[in-house]
């Protein structure tokens, strides 16, 4: 077990290094000017260009820059500030990461939801009303691309329907005093449902089709027909024999599939100009803004890889075959 | 009265190519303390009519028809919670293969003490002793610490010991095992058996044993049934039927049975496949594979019917007794086939 942490950790770390270091290749091999975007583009002054090269350090080699970025990170934790606006990246991440985690997490206890019920109904009834019913709706959710189906709702739902708002995010815990800005747990969630309703569609389509999969198979398990001989009534059958099983692989899809989510969370931010990380990193990358696009993949690739760890630890929890070596 | 007394039993599945007819017309009964062998090959309906008894089949495509009286109450007709309060109480399963029929994700102690709690009124720790003492008695060593492993932690033998404990802990008036041997190798086979023949003495069970092996059915079973193709084509008492086999079928499975006795070359075999239940074969289901069919056989189906010497002896051929008789003489020379 103490030599898996160890393992892991030590792939965590290189992994993180190989996708710091290419994304600061990309950023170098493109043509891109940070200084002259800071200095206003295309017009950009010549002496205001020289300045602002040296002030963010790129007349260095990117070897330098990229050891002057890590020896930053590693040891004081620090993401270093925005090319464009001076802000902290530590900051900007620190406001952009609440409002994509609300958006993943809760769309993931959404679509957990759909695909729980849906699929468990499915799998005990196949072909049946609700099951081919539940059938189209996984077709049209893998199909559908979720900046479409946002505009639908946002459409129907926000404008034609009034019922919920079409844009921005409300802080959980309050908006500042003085802001004007809506906020509290209410507020959060009413400008989170339509948000999260776009974004769980597809998984929820995609999970519905797993769940209703593995639920059928472990039906016919000979276990399964071990508790129904012992007279085990269907309600425990279900219970204790068919989901404990059925659903051990939904728990590592789900870990893998949140680090996923967390890519396609950017589509919705946009579309519900929600002030997350996916809406930090487009609008970093349309500033050529380095700091801001690196700070937000450092952050998503560790989230990523302590929430992978966490799921196998979970994983070999649950199933008592799994012995992490 | 008989303990289990099957009438007619039929068992028929929908599928997408038509219906399949696993189990014609079957009947027989299984008194106290007796052994019940019912033998034939892959697909005959051997299992499926035990299934059928215990209302184990996917409910969705079956159709049932006869009856299964159980203690003079018709198990097919029974509903859902009744059946249930008999199942794994008065009569209980084993399974052919002991390396799925385990929950992995849960201890052997949860999954006993589950059996017990099902059905008798006691307290966790109560039920517990019950599986320990269950475990003692099928051979676990160290069943105090094996409780509480996982059925990974086994070899096959050793769960389908598990599985024989789960099956007695409380007490079934009949046992059905479904080739409880036919996954493990010869040498478990022979502990199985055997402990499955000492743990009937002490809790007095009866016993359906299903098989594709007539050396168990010669080493377990008071009665057998000889099934072929969803029907029974032969029936009697084991040593009657090891000594006067009466129908082509069993003298072909008597053939093929390797015997120390005797020095032959090569096996015989039956040739042929058992026929399509989609699609069986006009007249007798064993017509096409037969060596002594003639032109009755091809058009209409045999009678079982008893033979002349022994009402409680029924054979399912058109063949006249003489001929069954020389013929069984000659294959028991052949043989020298010694049941018992």
């Amino acid at each position: 077990m103490f030599r898996y942490l160890v393992r892991r950790t030590l792939w965590a770390a290189l992994l993180f290094i190989v996708i710091t270091f290419v994304t600061f290749v990309i950023f170098y091999v493109g043509p891109n000017n940070p200084a002259r975007a800071v200095c206003g583009g295309e017009q950009a002054k010549r002496e205001c260009i020289v300045r602002a090269t040296a002030k963010l350090g790129l007349d260095q080699p990117m070897p330098v820059q990229y050891e002057k970025f890590l020896r930053r990170l590693v040891f004081h934790g620090d993401l270093g500030e925005s090319f464009a606006t001076s802000q902290s990246v530590n900051q900007r991440i620190r406001e952009a990461a609440p409002v994509t985690a609300s958006l993943v997490f809760g769309g993931a206890v959404l679509w957990m939801m759909i695909g729980l019920t849906v699929g468990i109904f499915s799998a005990l009834k196949p072909r049946s009303l609700t099951d081919r019913a539940a059938m189209v709706f996984v077709l049209i959710g893998v199909s559908a691309h979720p900046i479409w189906i946002g505009l639908i709702f946002e459409y129907v739902f926000g404008v034609k329907l009034g019922w919920t708002p079409i844009a921005n995010y409300a802080n959980f815990f309050g908006a500042p005093a003085d802001s004007g800005q809506p906020g509290g747990p209410w507020q959060w969630f009413y400008h989170l449902i339509l948000p999260w309703c776009t974004f769980a569609l597809l998984f929820a389509a995609l999970y519905v089709r797993m769940i209703r999969a593995n639920v059928m198979e472990t039906l016919n398990e000979d276990y399964v027909r071990t508790a129904r001989a012992k007279g085990a009534p269907e309600g425990q059958v279900l219970r204790s024999h068919v989901l404990r099983n059925a659903l051990l692989p939904v728990v590592t899809m789900l870990g893998m599939d949140i680090g996923i989510a967390l890519g396609g969370a950017i589509f919705t931010e946009t579309v519900y100009q929600l002030p997350g990380l996916g809406q930090t990193a487009i609008i970093g990358i349309n500033n050529q803004d380095l700091a801001i696009v690196q700070g937000v993949i450092v952050f998503a690739t560790v989230a990523i890889i302590v929430f992978n760890l966490l799921v196998d630890l979970l994983y070999a929890w649950i199933d008592p075959r799994i012995r992490l070596t | 009265m008989a303990l289990l007394e099957v009438k007619d039993l039929r068992t028929s599945f929908r599928t997408e190519d038509g219906v399949v007819r696993a189990v014609e017309g079957v009947n027989f009964s299984v008194e106290k303390g007796q052994t019940l062998g019912i033998v034939g090959e892959s697909g005959c309906g051997k299992s499926v009519t035990c299934l059928t008894i215990m209302g184990l089949n996917p409910k969705r495509n079956t159709l049932t028809g006869g009856e299964a009286l159980w203690k003079g109450n018709d198990l097919l007709a029974m509903k859902p919670s009744e059946l249930r309060a008999v199942r794994g109480d008065e009569i209980s399963m084993i399974f052919q293969d002991p390396m799925t029929s385990l929950n992995p994700v849960h201890t052997i102690g949860r999954q006993l003490i589950e059996a017990v709690l099902l059905h008798r009124d006691v307290t966790k720790r109560v039920a517990r002793s019950r599986a320990l003492e269950l475990l003692k008695a099928v051979g676990i060593p160290r069943a105090e610490t094996r409780i509480d492993d996982y059925p990974h932690q086994f070899s096959g033998g050793m769960r389908q010991r598990v599985m024989i404990a789960m099956a007695l802990i409380n007490d079934p008036d009949l046992l059905i095992a479904d080739e409880p041997t036919t996954a493990l190798d010869v040498t478990t086979q022979a502990q199985i058996l055997a402990l499955m023949k000492t743990l009937q003495e002490d809790f007095g069970s009866a016993i359906i044993m299903i098989t594709h092996d007539l050396g168990v059915v010669a080493e377990v079973a008071d009665d057998v049934l000889v099934m072929y193709a969803a029907n029974v084509v032969e029936q009697a008492e084991v040593h009657d039927l090891f000594h006067r086999p009466q129908h082509p079928y069993t003298w072909g499975l008597m053939g093929s049975l390797p015997r120390l006795e005797t020095d032959v070359e090569r096996l015989t075999q039956i040739p042929g496949q058992p026929p399509s239940l989609l699609r069986p074969p006009n007249g007798c289901r064993f017509h096409p594979r037969c060596p002594y069919v003639m032109e009755v056989c091809k058009t209409t189906v045999p009678e079982l019917l008893p033979t002349q010497r022994d009402p409680d002896h029924l054979q399912k051929c058109h063949l006249d007794e003489e001929t069954k008789e020389r013929e069984s003489a000659k294959l028991l020379a052949a043989t020298m086939v010694e049941a018992r």
